[in-house]
């Protein structure tokens, strides 16, 4: 699905207040969430329900404003302000807006819009105000793509409005893959799945004949890397989104290959390989099928993550004695160790920003997920339980999702996912039990 | 067949020693025996109680080792149940074994399924030592994903730690 986004600015001409052809300096925008301080107060906000403009647009406004609402809400910095409160009422697009009706609700930001629907396509405008300062932030937008993709549409909104008010980037509009789960831990059934981000749309892209773990998106979304015992044994496979097709990797003999993840160029992938009891970090260029050894060590070499710019590589070794995480260059070589706590630290994952890493940290009988800076300083535990693990990033580098377990028994998987302050800590929601998620970058 | 009996006499001499780690499963295996008559009665082929079987095998030999938290050294007692894995192998020429390490849940999914391998390959060496040829012996991990007890205390998470010796008959894949 293709979607289209366009300055609307022809409606631009008609604002009464600031438009996109004042200087830089003079839109100032004291509307703002830093997320990485301690906010108190949720941000509270108005979103009419948009304005259906011709076609059978009605029910589709609905639940579009009220995904946009969620997405805003979910975030824990947002506080939605109920319909039934609202004084004024916003019937076109195009009017005026009443700010004191909306100052008078206490609403800091109101976010207005209107969805129209032609055959199989969907129009989708927005505009966001700062009530107090009783001006537009940022231009009017328009989204289009197809009815089926409504969703989508609803998260572009709710990304444009999120990143203008917190000047972060946007991550709603954004799919996982993960492993869905079922049945008792001694018989546990898996396979892979995929969704929104927010736990719609799940689509499940391998049964549950055999073992399947830990899938890793390629930097576009479009495939995805996976540990299958397909064979019996532990072997890669990338699958094609799309098609659902997919291939074994042409790993070199060994026992089994596992812990994938894909280079930012989309044609390199780490990955582990056992010989002899002994795992070590190796690198392929996927089309080729051709394989460098990056570690030679006797200890246990796992967990490797590509920086951004992929110029090296985060790992986990247990080379000292315990698991500890290390950086080395992409191409090997020696290795900087940058975990020192207390505890084992284990399968880090550098941020899409470049400025930290999140890894899975055990320490007296707790499981944690934590981030620190690439140096190993600012450590900062975000998450204590039973058994968390496995980390990934939201595209924006401020959310990170990861497995939660629950002991005993009846002990099952779930996902959660918590801000890199530590706030906001929530399960997501999923179709039954659900592990290893791995957050793709935002959608085209 | 005389010569098997004798190995399996041997064997259950092995097996009253390490009884301590593989209780859990003796106990059983006792009553089984009992029941049957064990080497006195008549042997059913592929049985229990035929010492050529893989039933014996899983059973009275002992598939199983257990580790420590966190390591792949082979304790006494998991030396004195692969010598026993290993006679049985060497007596049984036309079985092949894939070696299963498992890890329990306390630990990251790729690190355990390291361990994993470590353990299974602990054990293949071993065996490998006692004289059973190296071809006939694959390992695999299985990480924390197939434990067989499901409590979250280290009475189960001892049970779990392991290494399980599976027969295939005949050639290795």
């Amino acid at each position: 699905m293709t979607t289209h986004l366009t300055r609307l600015l022809t409606l631009l001409a008609a604002l009464p207040v600031l438009s996109a052809t004042l200087p830089e300096e003079a839109r100032a925008e004291p509307l703002r969430i830093e997320i990485t301080e301690g906010v108190i107060e949720p941000l509270p906000f108005a979103v009419p329900t948009f304005v259906p403009e011709g076609g059978a647009a009605a029910d589709m406004a609905n639940q579009i404003t009220r995904v946009v609402s969620e997405d805003l809400t979910g975030t824990g910095l947002f506080r939605e302000i109920p319909a039934s409160a609202h004084i004024a009422k916003i019937t076109s697009f195009s009017s005026p807006v009443q700010y004191a009706d909306w100052k008078a609700i206490n609403a800091q930001a109101l976010i207005t819009g209107a969805v129209s629907v032609n055959g199989q396509q969907i129009t989708v405008k927005f505009r966001l105000y700062d009530v107090f300062s009783g001006a537009e932030m940022g231009d009017g937008l328009q989204f289009s793509g197809t009815t089926a993709g409504w969703r989508r549409m609803a998260h572009k909104v709710a990304d444009a409005v999120y990143s203008r008010i917190t000047g972060e980037g946007p991550y709603f509009d954004s799919r996982v893959v993960y492993v869905s789960e079922n049945g008792p831990k001694n018989d546990r059934k898996k396979r892979l799945a995929i969704m929104d981000y927010d736990g719609a749309n799940t689509q499940y892209l391998t049964d549950s004949s055999s073992i399947v773990l830990a899938p890793r998106f390629s930097p576009t979304g479009d495939r995805v890397l996976y540990t299958s015992y397909e064979t019996g044994f532990p072997k890669i496979y990338v699958l094609d989104v799309a098609s659902v097709g997919r291939r074994t990797l042409a790993t070199p003999q060994g026992t089994m290959s596992f812990a994938p993840r894909f280079a930012p160029n989309g044609q390199t992938v780490v990955y582990s390989l056992e010989q002899g009891g002994n795992t070590d970090i190796y690198s392929m260029d996927i089309n080729s099928g051709q394989s460098v050894r990056l570690t030679n060590t006797p200890s246990i070499e796992t967990a490797p993550s590509f920086s951004p710019d992929g110029s090296r590589i985060v790992f986990e070794s247990d080379r000292s004695g315990t698991q500890q995480l290390y950086v080395m260059p992409a191409g090997g070589g020696e290795p900087t160790r940058i975990s020192f706590g207390q505890g084992r630290y284990g399968t880090p994952v550098w941020s899409p920003r470049g400025d930290l890493v999140a890894f899975t940290k055990q320490s007296k009988g707790r499981f944690h997920i934590g981030v620190m800076r690439l140096d190993g300083s600012e450590e900062r535990l975000l998450t204590a339980s039973f058994l968390d693990e496995g980390p990934t990033w939201a595209p924006n580098g401020r959310v990170i999702m990861f497995t939660r377990e629950s002991q005993g028994e009846q002990g099952a998987a779930s996902l959660y996912s918590v801000d890199i302050s530590g706030r906001n800590l929530k399960k997501v929601r999923t179709e039954g039990s659900a592990s290893d998620p791995s957050w793709s970058p935002l959608q085209k | 067949m005389k010569h098997t009996k004798r190995a399996a006499l041997t064997l259950m001499a092995i097996l009253a020693l390490s009884a301590c780690s593989q209780k859990e499963k003796f106990d059983n295996d006792v009553a089984l025996g009992g029941a049957n008559g064990g080497l006195n009665g008549s042997i059913q082929p592929g049985s229990a109680s035929d010492p050529t079987s893989p039933l014996y095998f899983q059973q009275s030999v002992g598939d199983r080792v257990l580790f420590a938290v966190d390591q792949s050294t082979l304790s006494d007692e998991a030396r004195v149940v692969l010598a026993g894995q290993a006679q049985w192998l060497n007596t049984n020429a036309d079985y092949t074994a894939v070696i299963e390490g498992h890890a329990d849940e306390q630990g990251t999914r790729e690190y355990n399924l390291a361990l994993g391998a470590r353990r299974a390959n602990a054990v293949r060496e071993f065996l490998i030592t006692q004289g059973v040829s190296g071809a006939r012996l694959k390992t695999v991990t299985y990480g924390k994903e197939r434990p067989i007890e499901i409590c979250s205390v280290e009475s189960c998470y001892a049970k779990n730690r392991r290494a399980v010796t599976v027969l295939a008959a005949g050639a290795i894949s």
